[in-house]
């Protein structure tokens, strides 16, 4: 089945006054496409908490996202240091963002646990300085 | 209760989208100063209490559908974050007293609102 929407977004390294920008013109598409507000909450969050990664670890990078009739397929990815652990990064309370990200809020060590709980599907590929690919599967009904 | 029937009531400042706060109902509060906590736990209109001031507050408020932020013992906001709350409509309220004492005061004036 061919997508309804494709969008690319850059996402800018470092860039905390673009950040979230991505997520946010997202969810301003499933508004006005008439998506149920919960699915729209949950893509916007997953969304946000990749592209914020990209932002804060992975030098910046880019965010595809795919809207289809019964689905949204998220795809970001960046060419960033990559994971050593990737089971580790999953464990909820561990960050590897330095004190001046934490100082903003950030840190928490929930933003991949957040996609995870908020996709139906979640697919997380990295490798040390191989970049890292996240891939988001939102179903629709 | 709205965001202007709390505001008002306790002469708390709003900073972004005054316009806004006379349409926008709150469910409850939350509190907390981790990002992806609150983006994770923030639920449909909820008042949101951080003390963190930086754009991304308005980000997570936007995305969670927070009723507003509210910014508690008066901390200054800076003036970049205002403006993306303007652009994004997210309500931000300025507010002397603490966390704990503005849960105090939605809780006591939320009870007379439900008693009609």
């Amino acid at each position: 089945m061919s997508s309804i929407i494709k969008k690319e977004y850059d996402i800018p390294a470092n860039d905390f006054s673009l950040a979230g920008e991505a997520s946010s013109n997202v969810r301003k598409l499933l508004t006005q496409l008439g998506v149920n507000p919960t699915i729209i909450k949950r893509t916007s969050i997953a969304m946000y908490e990749a592209e914020l990664n990209v932002v804060i670890h992975g030098n910046g990078g880019k965010a595809r996202v795919e809207i289809f009739e019964d689905k949204i397929e998220i795809f970001v990815f960046d060419e960033g240091p990559g994971i050593e652990d990737i089971e580790l990064a999953m464990k909820e309370g561990y960050s590897t963002a330095p004190d001046s990200i934490r100082e903003m809020g950030f840190g928490a060590g929930m933003g991949l646990s957040n996609i995870k709980r908020n996709s139906d599907k979640f697919v997380l590929e990295s490798e040390p300085n191989k970049g890292t690919r996240v891939y988001i599967t939102i179903y629709l009904y | 209760m709205t965001v202007k029937d709390f505001v008002q009531h306790f002469g708390y400042k709003i900073l972004s989208c005054a316009d806004k706060a006379d349409k926008t109902e709150i469910t409850g509060v939350y509190i907390c100063d981790l990002l992806s906590m609150a983006m994770a736990r923030v639920k449909d209109g909820e008042l949101w209490v951080t003390v963190h001031t930086n754009i991304n507050i308005v980000a997570v408020a936007c995305l969670t559908n927070a009723s507003c932020i509210v910014i508690p013992e008066n901390i200054e906001v800076e003036e970049l974050t205002i403006n993306k709350a303007v652009e994004k409509g997210v309500i931000i309220v300025q507010a002397p007293h603490t966390g704990y004492e503005i849960c105090i005061n939605f809780y006591t004036k939320n009870l007379e609102f439900g008693d009609g």
